[in-house]
């Protein structure tokens, strides 16, 4: 029963919203001493792990260019694209935007900066869509920002693990490693796959109800 | 031959951090931040030749130096949003080449040699770095500034799924997996996959709703769970994983607790009811989290 007492180190910890790095490596504390490890089997055991985890970090490689690309406008040149659809409704422009943000974040691409993207270029866009009858109403208003903010997370979440060494790919292969198993980080994948156009489709759908819900009200 | 590559790859990763360690000591002497990052590099380039026991001491010395609150962003000096806008205009579309190739050149690596998709990423992002320095003209100087600018602003929890991974280990080590398994049989009917699958998915789900972030629910979920009540039962270890932990981020959609996707953005776009986002993305959610059971059920036997 002891042995939990890790788990309830994280759970808590992450509650509270103590310092991530330092509950995580507590928790292994514990867990190793209540089950019964010296202090340097301990070590050496978070030590080894942690050494031959280190393709978990790897994606700093990556950083060098997403960061020259981001100083040379990547992130404008995407707002453009999208600026360029002129006829779309509301929940037209919210689900070219859930499909970009799918797409690019497999394939590793805007890595940083989804509240920025979405505050200057994709809620201005889908409120003037909106808004081309009368102004919208403060609650409706609100309900556009919340869409937004939605579709940024249905793509990013379900978009991310397409992407070969994104950090949830590599997290599962290493877990099922110190499990025993050896898996291929392209097969998981490939196994995302699924879930994401299933969540763009979703999005989709919700953004349809959200025009035919502005429709209604005269939008 | 891989092994070795990656061996260079970790050390060229070691490299960058340790960069930053040293940029952030010279530019504003802060010895936590810069501490962080130098140890972290280190144990990146040095860790195969260091005693696994100091590397492990060095970790808890690292979380404690977090535990302090005191690691800063230090600032680097960043492009203007004029400049930025000005090279995005005269170099268009042709930006989104380098950003492809990284995925692209990955993925092609990961098909049709024997290296493995790891080996693809270190190779892909080197070359990508070349197309990226010939389609946008810039100088090679920016590299390195803006590298540690980008490093600075995902901070150090950049370490946190490799630290869950490792604390993994010592779960396994203990056999905490066993004992949650052997706690659980009495609630489960053994062999049964469907509810081995809906147990999974949905504990998944709600450890990530409670403690807000789906990485640190995977590893002990998955040892106790997933392991025994879905993959040993023959479930494809890829997919019932890989469908996992996007399980999890069913839950993230629902809870308060990861704020920086559902809170943070309502204070950024100063919308007047902070929990809409949550509301929603409720039905996604949980219509998502069923699917997730269904495929699991279908697809991994």
């Amino acid at each position: 029963m002891l042995k939990l007492i890790g788990v309830l180190i994280i759970i808590i910890g992450f509650i509270l919203k103590l310092d991530a790095i330092a509950v995580v490596v507590i928790s292994g504390l514990a867990t190793g001493l209540a089950g019964g490890l010296s202090l340097e089997d301990i070590f050496s055991t978070l030590g080894n792990a942690f050494v031959q985890t280190r393709y978990v970090s790897v994606t700093v490689l990556t950083i060098p260019v997403i960061a020259l690309l981001e100083r040379n406008g990547l992130r404008e040149t995407a707002g453009r694209v999208i600026m360029k659809i002129h006829n779309a409704t509301c929940g037209g422009i919210l689900s070219l935007f859930v499909l970009m943000r799918t797409v690019t974040v497999a394939l590793s691409i805007l890595i940083s900066g989804p509240v920025q993207f979405v505050r200057p270029v994709i809620f201005p866009m889908a409120k003037a869509a909106a808004e081309r009858r009368k102004p919208l109403s403060d609650k409706l208003n609100d309900q556009v920002k919340a869409m937004a903010s939605a579709m940024e997370n249905y793509g990013n979440f379900f978009g991310q693990n397409i992407f070969i060494a994104s950090s949830g790919v590599l997290l599962i292969v290493g877990t099922l490693q110190e499990l025993g198993i050896e898996i291929d980080p392209y097969h998981v994948a490939m196994a995302c796959i699924p879930m994401g156009i299933s969540s763009v489709v979703l999005a989709s759908i919700q953004n349809i109800f959200f025009d035919l819900f502005l429709k209604k009200r005269g939008y | 031959m891989t092994s070795l590559i990656l061996e260079i790859m970790y050390i060229m990763a070691g490299i960058i951090l340790i960069m930053l360690g040293i940029a952030t000591l010279v530019k504003s002497k802060d010895f936590i931040s810069s501490g962080f990052w130098l140890i972290f590099g280190i144990i990146f380039t040095f860790g195969k030749y260091l005693p696994p026991s100091w590397v492990g001491a060095l970790l808890v010395f690292l979380a404690g130096l977090s535990a302090t609150k005191k690691i800063k962003k230090t600032t680097f000096h960043e492009a203007s949003a004029q400049e930025k806008q000005e090279r995005s205009q005269a170099i268009g579309l042709k930006i989104f080449i380098p950003a492809l190739s990284i995925a692209i050149i990955t993925f092609l690596i990961a098909k049709f040699t024997p290296l493995g998709g790891l080996v693809g990423l270190g190779v892909a992002s080197i070359l990508s770095l070349f197309l990226a320095l010939i389609i946008t003209k810039s100088h090679s100087r920016y590299i390195a500034n803006d590298t540690l600018s980008l490093l600075q602003q995902m901070g150090p929890v950049l370490i946190l799924p490799q630290l869950l991974s490792s604390l993994g280990a010592l779960f396994v080590k203990v056999d905490l997996g066993t004992f949650i398994t052997q706690s659980m049989v009495s609630l489960i009917p053994e062999n049964n996959r469907l509810v081995g699958v809906m147990i999974y998915c949905v504990s998944m789900a709600l450890f990530t709703i409670i403690m807000g972030n789906a990485f640190a629910a995977f590893a002990f979920i998955t040892a106790g769970i997933g392991y025994p009540f879905v993959i040993a039962l023959g479930g494809n270890p890829v997919i019932v994983s890989a469908l996992g932990l996007t399980a999890g981020y069913c839950g993230t959609l629902m809870t308060p607790m990861a704020a920086n996707f559902n809170i943070l953005p309502a204070t950024v776009l100063e919308m007047n009811n902070k929990s809409l986002i949550i509301l929603t993305q409720l039905p996604i959610a949980l219509i998502m989290l069923a699917l997730h059971i269904t495929l699991m059920y279908f697809w991994a036997f």
